[in-house]
């Protein structure tokens, strides 16, 4: 195994890509039902509206591993179910349906065409259908375009022909769609580009004179071959092109949006344009013109209307009138455009209008919306514009039209769905002093970015909250009879009595229930068709319908220590160790079995399980001792009490819970018996329904309390709560139906039982104090807990204070006027007209100007005030590019909060008037920042860093240090150490490792008797470096701009010698290798995530876990490596993804090694989001792997989620 | 000699279907061009790029993704002048 590295990684996904590259809508599950599939990076989900709560649930989300570029749905004519055509980077046409009976995707059709990997002239970018299904049409950005001939077989299956070509070299396109011709020849229309002439020219008029071309290519069906049947020039500016419904629905041919205008073009009709209104306003800039970025046509019956969004978030509904004959029948002769403002939402990549009458919005950045419609903006009192008043020739000019945004009038935003998209920033930290730390991340764009903290954890909905006259000990509810829906009493044990209260309308007190009012309770049962149990330390009272009452007393001078009870049968340890067993007979009354069963030391706690369906009993009895075992005793009438197994654990039992739950690996439900220990530990282990034995131990620390648990129910499924210092939930997952424990997002409690009444069907009550508590879990997909506060601006970067419990976000936006500007404008306008009118940016942005820069740094309290503590503008169009805190030595070692600003910047191409590095002190504690003084530096700071008490700035290709003077910073020393820019520092002892934009990473260390900076190290490929990490002296983990995660070690040899003592010299005078750095740094892990990482942290996850490698997303993922200790896990999860990718190849038909391998093979890392493919896997599958890996599923399974589990969520 | 023509036949045909291959007079502008037009093709066609870059210049994807086909027009200038 010569290409394997001595070192391994197991990379995984924590939580998934949020930003939607693109939605659908369809009726994939062949029902009414209309759903959503979205494709975000890798993943294909599939959501289910729910228009009576105005939910999105996703229901199924699988990897394709492949980038998913384009989406459509299509339906053959007469059938009702949608199907799904992936267009992706693996040079192939991918078809798919959904199966709702097996929750799963299904490929129908796979057909390659091309090479694979994202390509000028590969198709895939662009995918068009037919309305009526019976045909596609793939395309690239450049020539090539493949149509494919859609159909069905006898069998009814669907058919795919064999692509026909519709090539034209040297032709860009900008945009396609399928024409609704309805059932005449499909045809597809393109706006192409065609630069032969351009790139042949070269004074460059023809480079002018380029036209944009509206083309159709139409399918003939009877001679299957595709021709350019119509080409004529539009506005240079349009990019986008929109469908118009045709056949009986309206005129057929298409919108095409170009700027600040959106024209009608068919072959057999006149043009019409109209322009797209203007926003007016105080601060707006009236010559600004908007474009088309994403819109959506609605058919209604008899009727059609687009929703055409600008960059604003500005939505416009636009109308088409057509001619009427002297009779009123419509002549399919388009008489004019008409165009009004309809409402403002977020600047969406997709819109869709279901059925139901909601829109859904999926956001380019931040939240996605979920609106419904209140109503159609049919009679309201905007302006409605009318093409008749333009001409329709893109080179007449024509006065802009205006309009005057304002609330939403016709859309209610009934759901957000959490979305971290763009993520730009993240931090790790441990603020609230929980068990384990919290994720902190700034995300979103404009005014809708967010800070955001990042808990694991369950949603929690409190019900009541109430006090009570004395600490409780425990609660139960009960039933009255068998039959009952609801629970009717709660009964609750004090340390000298119990106390019954009734479930109804209000909660109150009862007395005359048959209780034992003067004792403390131990277990309530509602036991047989219609009686009750109470245990109490002195015996057994069963409480018959009519209030008569049957009492078992505890033998003289014992008392009962531990009970465990179900429908039918009742066992109690008494506080000798002995064991007595009851089990209902056939009058209902409570018969004691004969036998005593002694044991080795106390019983500490006992558990029956639930009496299967059909049975008179449940055939064992968990029994915990104090001396550290847990014994299953069989309860078969001719074994009774017989031992069956034993488990010895790391401490005394504190709880324990036989229950029966869904299992992954059988598919059904198996008997689980959960233990809890004192020490805080919970086991989970599986409870063979024959024999009684125990296997397949997992074990995780849930906190610093002995465990207790209660079997509960939550979204109809039976789960396990386990109370430590915190409560948690123990449930199978929605999807692969494995075993899931997720801390609740609650107080810690003492004592839980399940909960169920007409108002709140599946709660839980519990017992916090002196508090009783009735709460309920509403959402079992989601163990991500977020927390967002508003920011001002698009964050850039973010640090913590180094003592306080503070974040500082630097925010900056292009393109945006700065707070002041706005307020000198609102001010002239005040004067000239008294409009000062200011629209609430989060909804509708900021005022936009080129080349202006709104920036600001804002204190965020995400603990306490939970809000925005300060902030502040910077001004004369500085965008602040970089922050850092830093100890001055030279100030007695007095942090201070040190900002680099670039002046007049232009991103594209990179350019700016020079760039400040700001001073602030940190004033009362951390909760304001005061000026100090600025320095002017010829290039924006791109990179800062605290270092050995004075600051190290990395100015385009310089590497600088400073120390900190009364006007303005010093300089100390410098040096060239990277060939184009610095972006990212980090140092460790006297060593700096230095990110450049484009060439990877280079160490550089610091002379301290010399004051010089020397690069000793640098890589031998270029990377793209957006963030790094130190993750040891030697070793830097990093990512790139192109989705790659790697790690770099500097050898350890030339890692000594650049820290030996002495000035240096012979570093200095080292030769350099091929213009770099003398030496060069060893690759030691390499991945594509499609996701650029933004950030990266070396940190622990949970309480107890090792430290592993956190990374953060552009489009919201939050991903982690983690090491492998062992060569033999290595070893079997190796075969294991071998197995799996070509047991269960990607959806999309990309290969997985190579889609790992994008840029650079893959090296020392194991795909564990490939391997947690194997929990979605049919059982036949997974018990042929398994068969290969000569284990059991079981044991794989348990491998898997171990993986996670120890370090994770 | 047949087999030299064939050589060559091919080498045209398959530089008509996958753009870019190069031959042994492409220019130095033609080099660049592709370059640089496979360069925005991959901004575009990779998504979580595209949003880097729309971030970056504080726009919407949308018209970053026009603005980077429209680009490809020009590729990297006007081609040189040829001497005949």
């Amino acid at each position: 195994m010569a290409t394997t590295s001595h070192m391994f990684m197991y990379s995984l996904t924590i939580q998934p890509p949020t930003a939607i590259t693109q939605a659908i809508l369809g009726q994939f599950a062949g029902t009414k039902e209309q759903q959503i599939v979205t494709a975000s990076g890798s993943k294909l989900t599939i959501h289910r509206p729910d228009p009576t709560q105005g939910k999105l649930t996703p229901l199924y989300s699988q990897d394709v591993f492949g980038i998913i570029r384009s989406l459509a749905a299509f339906r053959l004519a007469g059938s009702n179910k949608d199907y799904i055509i992936i267009g992706s980077d693996s040079g192939r046409i991918t078809i798919i349906e959904y199966v709702p009976s097996q929750n799963r995707f299904n490929r129908i059709h796979l057909e390659t065409f091309g090479k694979s990997g994202v390509r000028r002239v590969i198709p895939g970018q662009y995918l068009a259908v037919d309305p009526k299904g019976r045909a596609c049409l793939i395309a690239s950005v450049e020539k090539n375009k493949l149509v494919y001939v859609l159909n069905r077989n006898s069998q009814a299956e669907l058919t795919i022909s064999s692509p026909l070509e519709a090539h034209k070299p040297q032709t860009l396109v900008f945009s396609v769609v399928a024409l609704d011709a309805g059932y005449e020849n499909p045809v597809f229309a393109a706006l192409e580009v065609d630069y032969s002439e351009s790139d042949q020219d070269p004074t460059g008029r023809a480079y002018k004179e380029v036209e944009k071309l509206l083309v159709y290519y139409e399918l003939d069906l009877g001679l299957n071959h595709v021709v350019r049947r119509w080409a004529d020039p539009v506005d240079r500016t349009a990019s986008m092109l929109f469908q118009v419904p045709g056949g009986a629905d309206g005129p057929s041919g298409v919108l095409v949006c170009s700027e600040d205008n959106i024209t009608y073009r068919h072959s057999n009709q006149d043009a019409f344009r109209v322009p797209i209104p203007r926003r007016l306003g105080a601060v707006e800039n009236p010559d600004r013109k908007r474009s088309v970025i994403a819109g959506v046509m609605h058919k209604m019956r008899g009727a059609f209307f687009f929703l055409l969004q600008t960059e604003d978030g500005d939505l416009f509904k636009l109308t088409i009138d057509m001619v009427e004959d002297d009779k009123g029948q419509l002549t399919g002769e388009v008489r004019r455009l008409k165009i009004k403002y309809f409402d403002t939402v977020p600047v969406a990549s997709n819109l869709l209008i279901l059925k139901s009458g909601f829109l859904y919005v999926a956001s380019e950045g931040g939240n996605h919306h979920f609106y419904q419609f209140e109503k159609l903006g049919d009679d309201d009192e905007e302006t409605e514009f009318s093409s008749e008043d333009f001409s329709a020739d893109p080179t007449v000019p024509y006065e802009p039209i205006f309009f005057h945004p304002r609330g939403a009038e016709n859309l209610n935003l009934v759901e957000t769905i959490n979305s971290l998209s763009p993520l730009i920033d993240s931090k790790v930290a441990n603020l609230s002093d929980e068990d384990a730390p919290q994720i902190f991340t700034i995300s979103g764009t404009g005014a809708r970015s967010t800070f955001r903290t990042l808990k694991h954890g369950l949603e929690v909905s409190e019900i009541v909250e109430s006090e009570l006259p004395s600490v409780p000990s425990a609660v139960w509810t009960t039933k009255l009879t068998r039959n009952d829906e609801f629970d009717a009493y709660i009964v609750l044990s004090f340390g000298n009595g119990t106390l019954v209260l009734s479930i109804g309308e209000t909660v109150e007190e009862v007395q005359d229930t048959g209780f034992l009012s003067s004792a403390p309770t131990l277990a309530v049962q509602q036991l047989g068709e219609d009686s009750l149990i109470q245990i109490h330390p002195r015996g057994i009272r069963h409480i018959l319908p009519d209030r008569r009452v049957n009492e078992w007393p505890a033998p003289q001078h014992r008392s009962i220590v531990a009970a465990a009870t179900n429908e039918r049968q009742v066992a109690v340890a008494l506080s000798s160790g002995e064991i007595v067993y009851f089990e209902m007979d056939a009058d209902g009354s409570l018969a004691e079995y004969d036998e005593r069963r002694q044991m080795t030391g106390t019983v500490t706690c006992l558990s029956l399980g639930e009496v299967p369906e059909g049975r008179v009993r449940s055939s064992f009895l968990a029994v915990g001792c104090d001396d550290s075992t847990v014994r299953i005793l069989s309860l078969d009438p001719d074994t009774t009490l017989e031992n069956k197994s034993v488990q010895a654990l790391t401490a005394a039992p504190s709880a324990l819970n036989i229950m029966s739950m869904a299992d992954s690996s059988s598919g059904g439900t198996t008997l689980y018996l959960h233990i809890g220990l004192h020490s805080g530990v919970y086991l989970r282990t599986v409870l063979d329904e024959v024999t009684g034995e125990l296997s397949d131990t997992r074990t995780r620390f849930l906190g610093s309390k002995a465990v207790k648990l209660f079997q509960v129910s939550v979204k109809g499924q039976t789960a396990v709560l386990a109370l430590s210092s915190r409560p948690w939930l123990g449930y199978s997952d929605t999807q692969t139906k494995g075993f899931m424990l997720t801390p609740l997002d609650y107080v810690g409690l003492e004592w839980g039982w399940n909960f169920s009444s007409e108002q709140c069907v599946e709660g839980m009550v519990g017992i916090q104090g002196q508090n009783l508590r009735i709460f309920s879990i509403e959402k079992l997909d989601n163990n991500m807990l977020q927390q967002s506060i508003p920011l001002a601006y698009t964050p850039r970067h973010f640090l913590k204070h180094p003592d306080q419990p503070l974040f500082y976000v630097i925010e900056s936006d292009n393109n945006v006027l700065s707070p002041a500007t706005r307020a000198r404008l609102l001010e002239d306008s005040n004067a000239r007209n008294g409009d000062t009118t200011v629209l609430p940016p989060e909804d509708f942005g900021y005022p936009r100007a080129t080349g202006h820069w709104a920036s600001c740094i804002q204190v965020v309290d995400p603990l306490d005030a939970k809000a925005v503590i300060a902030t502040v503008e910077l001004e004369e169009n500085e965008a602040a590019v970089s922050i850092a805190a830093v100890p001055f030595t030279s100030q007695d070692d007095e942090t201070f909060l040190v900002i680099g600003t670039a002046k007049d910047m232009t991103v594209n191409p990179p350019s700016s008037a020079g760039g400040y590095i700001h001073i602030y002190r940190f004033q009362e504690d951390g909760k304001e920042l005061e000026f100090i003084h600025k320095t002017k530096v010829e290039e924006p700071p791109l990179a800062l860093l605290a270092f050995q008490g004075r600051l190290v700035a990395g100015i385009g290709s310089l590497l600088r240090v400073y120390d900190l003077g009364m006007k303005q910073l010093l300089r100390k020393c410098q040096a060239i150490v990277v060939p184009k820019t610095i972006v990212g520092l980090q140092t460790q002892g006297s060593r700096i490792v230095v990110s450049d934009v484009r060439e990877s990473i280079t160490y550089v260390v610091y002379k301290y008797q010399e004051n010089v900076l020397i690069p000793f190290v640098d890589d031998s490929i270029p990377r793209w470096t957006t963030s790094t990490a130190m993750v040891d002296y030697e070793t830097t983990a990093g990512g790139d701009k192109f989705g790659n995660l790697w790690l770099l070690r500097c050898p350890k040899k030339i890692s000594e010698e650049a820290d030996e003592e002495g000035s240096g010299a012979h570093l200095i005078h080292d030769r350099g290798y091929l213009q770099g750095t003398p030496n060069r740094l060893e690759l030691m892990i390499h991945v594509y995530t499609q996701d650029i990482p933004t950030s990266l942290h070396k940190t622990q996850l949970v309480a107890g876990g090792r430290d592993i490698l956190v990374w953060t997303g552009f489009q919201g993922t939050i991903g982690m490596l983690v090491p492998f200790v062992s060569r033999e896990d290595v070893d079997f999860f190796q075969s294991l993804e071998m197995q799996l990718a070509s047991q269960c190849p990607p959806l999309a038909g990309r290969d997985h090694l190579i889609y790992r391998s994008y840029y650079a093979p893959v090296k020392g890392v194991i795909d564990g989001d490939l391997c947690e493919m194997y929990f979605l896997l049919s059982n036949d599958t997974k018990m042929m792997i398994a068969a290969e890996l000569d284990r059991s599923v079981r044991e794989i399974e348990r491998k898997i989620s171990d993986m996670r589990t120890r370090v994770a969520y | 000699m047949a087999d030299k023509l064939r050589t060559l036949q091919n080498l045209e045909a398959m530089q008509a279907r996958y753009i870019g291959t190069g031959h042994a007079d492409t220019t130095k502008h033609e080099f660049l061009s592709n370059i640089a037009r496979d360069t925005y093709a991959s901004y575009v066609g990779h998504p979580p790029l595209l949003g880097y870059m729309a971030v970056g210049m504080g726009e919407p994807r949308e018209k970053v993704r026009a603005m980077m086909i429209e680009r490809m027009v020009r590729g990297v200038g006007a081609p040189p002048e040829t001497q005949e």
